[in-house]
């Protein structure tokens, strides 16, 4: 299955959040300005219906709060977010409850999220009733159906979260956001709490649902593995900003950006013939307080040049449905070189 | 190789935690040597026992746990050792570093302090002599400006760094074995990937022999020389690294396996292990992967399968080994 080019689902533009820094009292008591975390910064993305978009990077890149922002758990501070043509940002009330049935977002963690008290029959009915979907079937008949959808059994509905495995919580999770009906799912490290072997369990569900219900899926995710496995394409992210967005095939064969080439070679590989001494990037990331100015990735590039502390590189098409935000890939400017 | 030339000889050990609802068996009847010089990994699921094991070897599970078996370091057991005896070892001789070096290291004290302390109590080191060798340490682990930093606080330290400054605090010692639980696992990619170079580049400059826990099978692939496979408890398969990943002998290392992504088969449906281990609490009859297995038969339900020696220094604790496709063969 292939999504369809240029129809977009999810348009996001200049997106950027800021979060207020955590500050001692003795700095407030100082009148000290409070520092800012900047944890999306001019984000331009795009999600095309009926693909698997990947998005990676690592910790403080942003892109939980990216998928935060996008299902409207955190307000943007600026920028636009259209969902099939509408303005999701400015949504309220009623038509807020329809944007949410329409998008619905899973977590790493369905155990923390699923109230302990609440049997998975119960947690199901609560869904369809707070969002006054009256299944014609009749509710139990529609959270049997649910359970049969994630693979499990019809006496899961009696059962309370914590009766059940990592991968079946999991299960539950997917199967409450199933019970809206939605157009596109948002999942923040689905998997990542997982064991291999039940990771691969999940993994089919989600391509099974993904082919049966033509879901929309962001698959948020830390594992590159996994990432080149679902994804149609990929959007790499560093300090708060998209630095390369690519078809899966090109991303992985052919990364560009020089942060995408150091976390592809990072990731530890399989086969133990293929080792290397020295590591891919050396350095810390540096922290979302204080982004350097310029290119963030400047201070751990091994490219880097004059413009890269200066000049912000922009998101780029380098063709193929490529796009990299790196000065060496910009035609309009010779400097530097590779 | 023979038993005298190991490092770390370990015999029947068997943890058994009481719980409200009845006796964990967690560790049952672990056999292994550790060798000079080398990184052993140990690669295993939750709940399967790795870490278990590796806290067992040190002694740092606590009554109403029990512990029995043999655990041989200098000629000594260690399992059951007096607390005060097991000081010397532990520590000094063989250190440990942690998945959380912040829960690890001590909040209160500076990197420094925390370095120097090991140093006095291990080495009989202090004063200048101290102060020179911690900088020298923070130093050997990658962390820029050493003496400067020495008096920080872990809160001040990146995860990367208190991840170093926790390796550089055990290596003070000068240990001959480390035994590594997870470190990487709460890291980023590209610092996990500086840790492990790290912890290589030392042991190789410092001659140690590693026990490495991990969950990962990439950072085994990248790190260890050999490996132990454990399901249910008990240790499955060992073999050397690249053995392991050609031509696994055990039905559940190939599971393992064969359910990672492969690059070839973008979104195919993969190849999970059906169900999930077992709860050992309840004995297992026979081999206790037998419910999850593929190959199972009859012959694997007699009493469990013990780990037996293959040809080249590797062994197996499945009936079916010999029958066993290669990781990229398609089942039929």
């Amino acid at each position: 299955m292939t999504a369809v080019e240029g129809d977009a689902l999810l348009d996001v533009r200049g997106l950027t959040k800021t979060f207020p820094a955590p500050q001692g009292l003795v700095d407030r008591w100082r009148g000290k300005p409070r520092k800012v975390v900047r944890a999306l910064t001019d984000v331009d993305l795009t999600v095309r219906r009926g693909e698997t978009l990947g998005i990676v990077g690592e910790s403080g890149c942003g892109k939980s709060t990216l998928a935060r922002c996008l299902v409207r758990l955190y307000p943007a501070d600026r920028g636009s977010v259209r969902y099939a043509g509408e303005d999701v940002l400015s949504l309220g009330g009623d038509e807020l409850r329809r944007y949410h049935r329409r998008v619905q977002m899973i977590f790493q963690d369905p155990f923390s999220s699923l109230n302990p008290r609440m049997t998975v029959g119960q947690v199901l009915r609560e869904v369809l009733t707070v969002h006054r979907l009256r299944p014609r079937e009749g509710m139990d008949a529609r959270v049997t159906e649910l359970l049969s959808l994630v693979g499990l059994p019809a006496e899961a509905a009696g059962r309370l979260p914590h009766e059940f495995s990592g991968g079946q919580r999991q299960r539950i999770g997917i199967a409450r956001a199933l019970a809206l009906e939605p157009e596109c799912i948002v999942a923040d490290e689905l998997v990542s709490a997982l064991d291999v072997s039940v990771q691969a369990q999940v993994v089919n569900l989600l391509l099974e649902l993904q082919e049966k219900l033509g879901l929309t899926v962001l698959f948020v995710a830390h594992d590159l593995r996994l990432v080149r496995h679902l994804s149609h394409r990929v959007a790499v992210m560093y300090l708060g900003r998209v630095v390369e967005v690519a078809p899966t095939n090109v991303l992985f064969e052919r990364p560009a950006h020089p942060y995408t080439r150091a976390l592809l070679a990072a990731a530890p590989h399989l086969d133990p013939a293929h080792r290397v001494d020295a590591p891919a990037l050396s350095g810390e990331l540096p922290s979302p307080l204080d982004v350097p100015s310029g290119c963030p990735f400047r201070t751990r590039c091994p490219h880097a040049f004059d413009r890269c502390v200066t000049e912000r590189p922009e998101l780029l098409d380098v063709g193929a449905g490529q796009q990299v935000a790196c000065h060496l890939f910009d035609p309009a400017a010779s400097a530097g070189g590779r | 190789m023979s038993a005298a030339e190991s490092v770390l000889r370990v015999r029947d050990l068997d943890v058994r935690i009481p719980t409200p609802r009845g006796e964990l068996h967690a560790v049952r009847g672990v056999n292994f040597d550790l060798r000079p010089g080398e990184v052993l990994g140990l690669v295993g699921e939750s709940g399967s026992g790795k870490s278990v094991t590796l806290r067992a070897l040190l002694g740092l599970h606590r009554k109403p746990v029990r512990v029995t078996g043999e655990v041989t370091y200098g000629g000594h057991n260690l399992v059951g050792m007096p607390e005060r005896k097991l000081r010397d070892v532990r520590g000094a001789q063989i250190s440990m570093i942690f998945q959380e070096p912040m829960t690890a290291l001590n909040p209160v004290l500076t990197i420094g302090e925390q370095i120097r302390e090991n140093l006095r109590e291990h080495r009989g080191v202090t004063g200048r002599a101290a102060l020179a060798r911690a900088t020298e340490l923070l130093d050997l682990v990658g962390i820029p400006s050493a003496a400067t930093r020495l008096a920080d606080y872990p809160h001040q330290f990146s995860g990367g760094m208190r991840q170093r400054a926790m390796i550089a605090i055990a290596l003070a010692s000068e240990p001959r074995v480390l035994l590594a639980d997870e470190p990487t696992t709460a890291l980023d990619v590209t610092i996990q990937d500086q840790i492990l170079r790290l912890l290589l580049r030392l042991r190789e400059q410092l001659g140690m022999s590693v026990v490495l826990v991990t969950h990962d099978l990439g950072v085994v692939a990248q790190t260890c020389d050999r490996v132990a496979v454990m399901y249910a408890g008990r240790l499955v398969e060992t073999a050397g690294v690249t053995d392991l990943f050609r031509q696994p002998r055990h039905a559940y290392t190939l599971g393992l396996l064969r359910s990672l992504p492969d690059a070839g088969a973008h979104r195919r449906p993969l190849r999970p292990i059906t169900g999930s281990p077992p709860d050992l609490r309840d004995a297992p009859r026979g081999c206790a992967f037998f419910p999850r297995c593929a190959f199972g038969t009859d012959a694997c339900l007699g009493a469990e399968p013990p780990l037996v020696p293959l040809s080249g220094e590797r062994a197996t604790a499945c009936v079916h080994h010999a029958q066993l496709p290669a990781v990229g063969e398609v089942l039929v």
